[in-house]
């Protein structure tokens, strides 16, 4: 029984906070471009997140006739699927969680690297020489990011002396690793957002140069599923960041550690969308030479410092 | 990587910063007084009609919204005998305003002529003239130049010189 109120929990939460992110976005953002945002349907807006799910509802759900229409619809589902399962190795707190597996560090990896699929598949099927092209870019992106998203955790990994979440979180009881692992938590942070293909970094659908990219054609609730997709994204980065390097539910004791989990990983979205309110995108081959000839460097010598200090100390 | 930090710490200060939104239906935003919005016909401080039905408002209309037909009264005074603008067309670019010789045509501070139907745009006489003098009051073009309409004798005006003899050679 107590189960079903877990898995129900870890399930509806990050759903209940990627469409708030709806909401939570718009708003920030107009604060920082001096706007008032969203502020009409309901209390400071806060009803916005289900006029626009209705919208999405009743708008036509149109399939173009030169798409490949089984991969066209399955496309948006694989983002939702891979990020939702992603949630269930985070724990939320002690004991809430779905699955402690000893594998948990590459579980994210894997399903992370997943997602990709929708984006490329999504692009493919739609037919169209701008969705391909920004699924293409896409893929390109991830491919580029994923090698030393993987390799920043490492150090991570190193200190903890494990693969789990819920063991790198009780690791950190005498310090939040973004302490010794800085560099680590940065060049995670900068692939995170390339991984959820968020502003700065969302070359693949780039809409000054690309139309919409990969969900050019796509409309009514197919587009939602990406677009919730990409914010459960970025819930899953900070909920991974926070349990990473911020001492995950870890906090004083006199609020529940739920809370301390979810105040954490708020306090990194928010930090996700002022990214998106400064920073300019980049050219296509910035990203790429950025990626492989900065970041792939730094996140290798940070693995060799962590190791060679870590060997020294045992 | 200084000025990436610095634009993400300045973007930040902002949501200090007090909106520049104004939440229009509850709060009106501060239209100045030449704000080029709704057109109206005035009145003069006689509370005669101030055009004279010369048509150069229709000539400088850039879109052809404004349709008028001349007609006079039994002294012998021009006025339009109907004055049509069709909001619809209208870009509010104020041209009518300058050509208008008379002041009669002007634009006012006032944008909400939203209609459900499209044909309520058009705006008939009645519905443009008004019973004052709108921004240039006590100003009458009779009293300026023009015709002997009871105002001032012929050549009398303001800025007016008494016509010439044609028949003399003599400045």
């Amino acid at each position: 029984m107590e189960y079903i109120f877990i898995i129900l929990g870890v399930l509806l939460i990050p759903l209940s906070i990627a469409a708030g992110l709806i909401w939570v976005e718009r708003r920030l953002l107009s604060f920082w471009q001096d706007r008032l945002g969203p502020n009409r349907v309901g209390p400071f807006g806060l009803f916005q997140v289900i006029a626009d799910t209705v919208k999405l509802f009743f708008k036509e759900d149109w399939i173009p006739p030169f798409s490949d229409k089984p991969v066209f619809v399955m496309a948006p589902g694989i983002v939702m699927i891979t990020m939702l399962l992603t949630f269930s190795v985070i724990p939320f707190g002690p004991g809430f969680y779905v699955l402690d597996s000893n594998i948990g560090i590459l579980f994210f990896l894997g399903n992370s690297s997943l997602g990709v699929y929708s984006i490329v598949l999504g692009g493919w099927a739609s037919n169209n020489k701008y969705s391909l092209i920004g699924a293409m870019r896409a893929s390109a992106q991830m491919l580029t990011y994923e090698v030393f998203m993987g390799l920043s955790l490492m150090g991570v990994v190193m200190l903890a002396d494990s693969f789990s979440f819920y063991s790198i979180v009780q690791a950190q009881k005498n310090g939040w690793f973004i302490f010794p692992q800085f560099i680590g938590f940065l060049v995670f942070f900068i692939a995170a957002l390339a991984e959820t293909h968020r502003l700065p970094f969302d070359i693949p659908e780039a809409e000054g140069e690309l139309v919409a990219g990969y969900h050019s054609e796509y409309s009514g609730m197919k587009f939602g599923m990406f677009f919730v997709g990409e914010y459960l994204g970025v819930t899953l980065m900070s909920a991974i960041i926070t349990t990473l390097f911020f001492g995950g539910w870890l906090g004083p004791s006199f609020l529940p550690p739920v809370f301390w989990f979810l105040f954490k990983t708020f306090i990194l979205i928010c930090v996700f969308i002022l990214l998106r309110a400064s920073l300019p995108r980049p050219r296509y081959d910035q990203l790429m030479e950025f990626g492989w000839k900065i970041l792939l460097p730094l996140a290798l010598l940070n693995l060799l410092i962590t190791g060679a200090i870590l060997i020294f100390i045992k | 990587m200084f000025s990436i930090l610095r634009t993400i710490w300045l973007i930040f200060l902002h949501i200090f910063h007090k909106p520049e939104t104004i939440e229009y239906p509850e709060k009106k935003p501060y239209l100045p007084p030449r704000y080029r919005g709704r057109i109206v016909l005035t009145r003069d401080a006689d509370h005669n009609e101030r055009c004279v039905a010369c048509n150069l408002c229709a000539v400088a209309c850039p879109v052809d919204c404004i349709s008028l037909q001349a007609t006079e009264d039994e002294t012998g005074r021009r006025y339009p005998e109907f004055f049509r603008i069709n909001f619809s067309r209208c870009i509010f670019c104020g041209f009518c305003e300058e050509a208008c010789p008379t002041y009669a045509i002007q634009l006012i501070p006032d944008f909400e002529m939203a209609e459900y139907d499209r044909q309520n745009m058009v705006y008939e006489k009645e519905h443009l003239l008004i019973e004052g003098e709108g921004k240039y009051h006590g100003y009458n073009f009779y009293q300026q130049a023009g015709v002997d309409m009871g105002v001032k004798g012929k050549g009398e005006g303001l800025n007016e010189e008494l016509p010439v003899d044609v028949n003399d050679l003599m400045p």
